[in-house]
């Protein structure tokens, strides 16, 4: 059409707009399936990798959801537990004891046989008992059937990650301890449940013990912490700085530096934490509150920035109408306004929550990835949680904690799985049309 | 049924002037949207603002209850007085001032909620109504004027923006009245209404000149001439002829209003 004016012709060459239409079609259309396929390349992509992350930690992780236990009957020598010392007592050598009655050539007089045969429960499996004993004393002199874990490298072996074939000296469990086992097994003494442990237990030094209730109660009590005051601080500032603020350079200048807050690393927050909670007030260490509040200050950018965008998103009209017939500013904001914006404000809240969630460095720093093998009664005694707890069983040697840890990733993934499926229903549930 | 040219005017005389506007400029950022109108609207009478798109007949009407005020960008110049208080005076609070002048808009905006809490929003901001008894009857009688009570009597509580376009305007007429304003301004409110509707809509426009100001925004000529005892033509930001709806359309006096409802310019 450009060359309308150059010729004498006014009429374009290529003659008609369906002719030219017609003409580009093909370009046009070119273009359109190029970005679907650089689209649902993009998007393949994403998912291969989803998948493969998912299933590495499903294949070294679904072994701990399930824990090798045996089942003993224990004989409860009074001669070894006398009334009068509990809660003290030899309760490992009545285990002993039991064990080495029903196994063949287990001799009772031999310290070494003994002590291999003590390994092969659980460390807990005598203090189970000793709990037992301490609560019925009556106990004593007779024989009781217990369910304990066994130890370690006995779950491994039972879940088939000791190979067989391995020569002995690079084994970590011996000839004849394999052959005990074989024993056992044959006995119908050994049994494989769900491991209800992983989600009841606190942590252990024994992997077979581990469990991640510390980190569950340690994140449940930091996130709500976070969410107590990050949630009506966040929406606070963000209904202040759109709905009441004067528009001026400070106010922008406030705005850039709240955007800018959301993009701090988190362990920056950390150090904060660390040199204001703990060190100019005094708070304790490895507390999930001091968690809470330092992954509110990390939460807080994500609620503004949310809640901002849903204030916005709310139409004019809607409070022009409430204007109209005579309403306050603040009974347009929280009659009208608000309430539309609730499930994107909702939405942002569980997706910054998800995130505080998963944090980790924040809370290194404060000191919540401490060796604690009591779940915390409040918010303010010594805890880890749920992200810290994977960098500790991460770093252990055990082989039974690298299981455990990617167990403990999937629960953490399903939680936060959970927490956006939430979000996705919210938004869908209360999406309006104007 | 339809009021027709020949009660154009009448006891317009008898009134006395509601809201007086001396020399009101409006901006936008930098662009001026209104310049330097002056104007006496009567009470008890309907005065329609007519002019091309653009002009800036909604946004003088938005002067009329500070709704400018909302705008950042906008700034308003000039003296508006109503019942003889200046409305941009410091003692007034916007609030009140819109509980006395109520509005509806050119786009029909019902609040998502339901149409009983549509009407009842503003009697209970307001405190008008004592009991449930009261603001039903409120309800109910804004339904009726707003000419959509048959339609959602069965219907109370399912939610306003489930309506036609049509009977949300209708809705946000009867919410507009039942605050009992005492000054309606409606920009185009049969806009989005079928011939019947804006029958009944001009009925009631014509009802609430019994007691009230309206000042109507509209497009339509014929509508003008039906409801109006005065009209002023707007063009350009600038009032160019206010008079008796009569003469206007029967005798302009400027070639541009001439030109206008002639159907030359527009
Ligand atoms: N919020 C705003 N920001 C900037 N400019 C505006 C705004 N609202 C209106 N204007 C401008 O002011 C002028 C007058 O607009 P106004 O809405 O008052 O016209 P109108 O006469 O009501 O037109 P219509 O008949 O189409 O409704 C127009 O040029 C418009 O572009
Ligand atoms: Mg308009």
């Amino acid at each position: 059409m450009a060359d309308a004016t150059a010729g004498t012709d006014p009429k374009p060459k290529t003659g008609s707009t369906a002719d030219l239409v017609r003409a580009s079609l093909a370009r046009r259309n070119r273009k359109q399936s190029t970005l679907q396929v650089l689209g649902i390349g993009a998007m393949s992509f994403a998912f291969l990798m989803l998948f493969i992350l998912v299933a590495s930690l499903v294949s070294s992780g679904y072994q701990a959801f399930t824990q090798t236990h045996i089942t003993l009957e224990v004989f409860i020598d009074p001669e070894e537990v006398p009334l009068e010392r509990l809660p003290r007592g030899g309760f490992d050598d009545v285990i002993e004891a039991s064990l080495s009655s029903v196994l063949e050539d287990a001799d009772p007089n031999d310290r070494a046989t003994m002590r291999a045969l003590g390994s092969l429960l659980s460390n807990g499996a005598q203090f189970k008992l000793r709990d037992r004993v301490v609560e019925d004393p009556d106990l004593i002199g007779q024989t009781v059937t217990m369910t304990v874990p066994v130890s370690d490298p006995y779950d491994q072996l039972h879940k088939g990650l000791i190979d067989r074939e391995t020569p002995e000296q690079f084994r970590r469990l011996k000839n004849f301890e394999i052959a005990w086992f074989d024993q056992l097994v044959a006995m119908e003494a050994i049994s494989k449940p769900l491991n209800t442990g992983l989600i009841s237990n606190p942590d252990s030094r024994f992997p077979e013990l581990a469990g991640l209730k510390g980190a569950l109660v340690g994140s449940f009590w930091a996130l709500s912490v976070c969410f107590a005051i990050s949630f009506p601080l966040g929406i606070g500032a963000a209904i202040y700085l759109e709905e009441f603020a004067p528009k001026n350079k400070f106010s922008d200048f406030v705005e850039v530096n709240i955007n800018n807050l959301a993009a701090v690393p988190s362990v920056v927050f950390g150090l904060l934490a660390l040199a204001v909670f703990i060190g100019w007030f005094g708070l304790p260490r490895s507390a999930p509150f001091v968690g809470g509040m330092t992954l509110a200050l990390m939460t807080m950018p994500t609620i503004i920035i949310a809640t901002r965008a849903a204030l916005k998103a709310v139409p004019p009209s809607i409070r022009e109408a409430a204007l109209g017939v005579g309403a306050s500013r603040h009974q347009v904001v929280f009659g009208h306004v608000l309430p539309l914006a609730m499930p994107g404000i909702l939405t942002g809240t569980i997706i910054g929550l998800a995130q505080a969630l998963g944090e980790t460095a924040p809370l290194l720093l404060i000191g919540m990835n401490a060796f604690i093998t009591s779940a915390p009664s409040g918010p303010l005694e010594s805890a880890t949680a749920l992200p810290t707890q994977i960098f500790i069983w991460a770093d252990s040697p055990e082989r039974g904690f690298a299981s455990r840890t990617s167990a403990a990733i999937l629960v953490l993934l399903g939680f936060l799985i959970t927490m956006n499926a939430v979000s996705i229903y919210l938004r869908n549930r209360f999406e309006r049309s104007w | 049924m339809m009021n027709d040219m020949g009660n154009v005017g009448r006891d317009s005389a008898a009134s006395e002037i509601k809201i007086q506007a001396r020399g009101v400029q409006v901006f936008y950022g930098e662009t001026q949207a209104i310049k330097d109108v002056s104007v006496d609207i009567l009470d008890k009478s309907v005065t329609a603002f007519i002019g091309p798109s653009g002009c800036g007949k909604s946004t003088f009407l938005r002067c009329l209850n500070r709704m400018n005020d909302t705008i950042d960008i906008a700034r308003v110049e000039g003296d508006i007085h109503i019942d003889g208080d200046d409305i941009h005076a410091p003692g007034i609070d916007p609030v009140q001032l819109r509980a006395k002048v109520g509005m509806v808009f050119q786009k029909p905006n019902p609040f998502p909620k339901s149409i009983y809490d549509n009407i009842a929003y503003g009697p209970r901001i307001h405190g008008l109504a004592r009991n449930k008894a009261e603001l039903d009857e409120i309800v109910e009688r804004s339904l009726r004027r707003g000419a959509i009570w048959d339609e959602v009597k069965h219907r109370l509580h399912e939610p306003g923006t489930g309506l036609s376009g049509g009977q949300q305007q209708r809705l946000c007429i009867a919410r507009a009245v039942a605050t009992e304003p005492e000054v309606l301004l409606m920009d185009e409110p049969c806009s989005a209404l079928d011939p019947i509707a804006t029958a009944q809509v001009e009925d009631l426009i014509d009802e609430l000149r019994q007691s009230y100001s309206v000042v109507i925004v509209t497009h339509s000529m014929q509508q003008a001439a039906r409801v109006s005892q005065r009209t002023a033509f707007f063009h350009l930001g600038s009032l160019v002829e206010y008079r008796e709806t009569g003469q206007i359309f029967t005798n302009p006096e400027d070639p541009r209003t001439e030109s206008y409802i002639t159907g030359r310019i527009g």
